[in-house]
């Protein structure tokens, strides 16, 4: 079994303080999500390891949709899967983020 | 002058009667009453059935006729054969080795669940050929009109010496059957569990059967709506947050059927826990015509469930069932009766709602789950997921969706049954749930068939739900619409992607689609936490020990 590595970089994004967070777990169907505060000048970095090959046009649509939606800059994401549908991806990348965020605003 | 030939009024009748005699003289003193030894079965079958006679094998959605389906493999093609099959379900590989062993040659069926990929691969060596798939509804009613059986063999939980049945719970398609072969001039044979002095109560009157044999072991029953929570996904229980507020609440919809499936066990889960929290207890979801799925427990012990009619029964369920008489429809005896032609019928013409999943929906909306390598038929699928043209009574939800509908389609007033197809837009290994053109194209074309497959026609659905959102066909002014408002709920397929994204956000302010947040759910707060069940134990301690689950789903 190959791994494929996928890697997105989205611009402009706004910096907001979070905490780094780790969501789901890579259990068949699955994925892990880690967010992290990461100096990327604004940028939002994704990579992601997954065992299904070939649906890279789906992982970029979901990413730019994912970014669309929260727009969060001077991040990195990493994602870890095992072979989770596009839904779980989505739920768990917004769980991940606010995840992230929620910790931020709570941080003193 | 010449006399006219006297015309015979009563040969069908006759013909039954020299069956009746040849099996009487091949049976000799073994025959006492009514009760055939199992040993004899063979001989018996090879007494009553003619070449060519339509035979009905009782092979239901759950219990299944197993002996006499053993015994009819076992009879010889050269005395018996060319027998035109008639089943409700196709689930045991005898039912298949019939045609292989030359004694059957035509079929006539609804469902073939456990057996579609061997059947498909039978139709493609011209091994059997097949009359029609027909709807469970839709296969009884010929038996009353051009299918009537001249032999039946059926399966029952017990009988007495002079034929008299009990069912049990899982009386499930005997009553029809056995009514239209009896009454005209069929023979019907049962096989029971166990023969004794008086059955608890009658199910099928001895006079309307001719032999019953004992079987040597009890009969096969398949435990196929037992859904394990701890297998529901986050992704369900979104889909059954919007469901419950963005369908069941807005139309007030009391009256149901769920299909089979985890998507639906999730909705029937968060009953008592999410629809109770938006205050909608007594409000939704009182009626069903359902079979007594253990997932329902939570949501009839919480008060939320006034009466449920089964097709037949779960296993494992019997005791909770018997001691909740005021829900489900107990005998007598206190045992349930099921019975899969009226449960189909209230489905169809009582039930303002239906909710199921499929395999595959295409741009116009039409669901189908047949794919090119199975030939699997839908059982009833498409009786409760159509509007029931001939209903003429109102209710509150019917009339709001025939509202809607005549707000594009303008028209005399009448109502609308809601059929919502849930899927999530891909399924395991990524295989879309949206599609171009259904596979049920090639199928027909594969195996020679009139018209495509179809489960689900576009024209009765009204709605489709996925992880991404509810698309409402109803408020959708022409096709384009239409296919524009399925690609905006169809997620990251392609025929999603293909989008036109300014018609989908047009849909979208008009309510046509409605996305997670249009209904005011936060999906964070999809966990699997808001189950009112995560695992069998857990429904085991809810119905208060009552409910037993077959040893497959016990893991403690």
């Amino acid at each position: 079994m190959t791994i494929e590595n996928l890697k997105y970089r989205f611009d402009n994004g706004t910096t907001t303080r979070g905490v780094t967070a780790i969501v789901g777990v890579l259990g068949s169907g699955n994925l892990e999500v880690l967010v992290e505060p990461a100096a990327l000048g604004g940028a939002c970095e994704i990579e992601v390891k997954t065992a299904a090959n070939g649906f890279g046009a789906i992982w970029h649509a979901v990413m730019k949709d994912f970014f669309a939606r929260h727009r969060v800059g001077d991040i990195r994401v990493s994602v870890n899967d095992a072979g989770a549908t596009p839904a779980i991806v989505s739920l768990r990348l917004d769980q991940a983020i606010e995840t992230y965020l929620a910790q931020g605003r709570t941080k003193k | 002058m010449q006399k006219p030939t006297e015309k015979i009024w009563d040969y069908e009748r006759q013909r039954r009667n020299r069956k009746l005699e040849r099996a009487a003289s091949a049976l000799g003193a073994s025959l006492r009453d009514k009760v055939v030894p199992a040993d004899m079965a063979v001989q018996l079958l090879e007494a009553v059935i003619a070449p060519g006679d339509r035979v009905c094998l009782e092979g239901d959605n759950q219990k299944q006729a197993d002996f006499l389906a053993k015994s009819l493999t076992q009879i010889d093609p050269a005395k018996v054969n060319r027998l035109h099959m008639l089943q409700s379900v196709l689930a045991l590989p005898e039912h298949l080795d019939l045609y292989e062993l030359g004694i059957a040659e035509l079929l006539d069926f609804s469902f073939s669940g456990p057996q579609a990929a061997r059947l498909a691969r039978m139709v493609g060596k011209g091994q059997i050929r097949i009359g029609a798939i027909h709807t469970y509804l839709e296969l009884f009613s010929r038996y009353f009109v051009d299918l009537t059986p001249h032999v039946a063999l059926v399966v029952a939980q017990s009988a007495d010496a002079q034929g008299n049945l009990y069912t049990g719970p899982n009386t499930e398609d005997t009553p029809a059957i056995v009514e239209a072969t009896a009454f005209k001039n069929g023979i019907v044979i049962a096989q029971v569990n166990e023969l004794v002095d008086k059955v608890p109560r009658v199910d099928i009157p001895g006079d309307w059967v001719n032999f019953v044999i004992p079987s040597p072991r009890p009969h096969f029953i398949e435990p196929l709506f037992t859904r394990d929570p701890a297998q529901i996904s986050e992704i369900q229980v979104l889909m059954a947050m919007m469901a419950i507020k963005g369908i069941y609440a807005e139309y007030g919809v009391q009256r149901l059927n769920h299909g089979i499936g985890f998507d639906t066990a999730a909705i029937e889960l968060l009953l008592p826990t999410y629809a109770a929290s938006l205050g909608l207890k007594g409000k939704i979801c009182s009626h069903w015509a359902l079979n007594p799925h253990p997932t329902m427990i939570p949501a009839i012990e919480a008060g939320f469930v006034k009466s449920i009619h089964s097709f037949g029964s779960e296993l494992g369920m019997e005791n909770y069932i018997a001691a909740r008489p005021d829900v489900f429809f107990n005998g007598p005896d206190g045992t349930m009766r099921s019975n899969r032609a009226y449960s189909q019928a209230a489905g169809h013409y009582a039930c303002d709602l239906f909710i199921g999943s499929t395999l595959q929906i295409d741009m116009a909306g039409n669901s189908s789950t047949a794919t090119l390598d199975r030939i699997s038929g839908f059982g009833g699928a498409p009786n409760m997921g159509a509007d029931a043209a001939g209903r003429r009574h109102a209710s509150p939800a019917w009339l709001k969706a025939g509202e809607q509908r005549r707000s594009q389609q303008p028209g005399i007033p009448r109502g609308r049954k809601l059929v919502v197809q849930m899927v999530e837009t891909f399924r395991e290994h990524m295989q879309p749930a949206f599609v171009a053109e259904l596979d049920a194209w090639k199928l027909a074309e594969f195996a020679s068939m009139p018209i495509p497959p179809v489960m689900i026609y576009g024209e009765d659905v009204t709605h489709i739900l996925t992880e991404e959102g509810i698309a409402n066909l109803l408020l959708c002014a022409n096709a384009e619409e239409r296919e524009q408002a399925i690609r905006g709920v169809a997620g990251y397929t392609e025929m999603g992607l293909g989008r036109d994204l300014r018609m989908v956000e047009n849909l979208r302010d008009r309510g046509v689609i409605k996305r997670a947040e249009d209904m005011g759910i936060d999906k964070r707060d999809a966990t699997r936490d808001l189950l009112a069940a995560r695992s069998i134990k857990d429904l085991v301690r809810a119905s208060g020990g009552l409910y037993q689950p077959p040893a497959r789903f016990r893991n403690w």
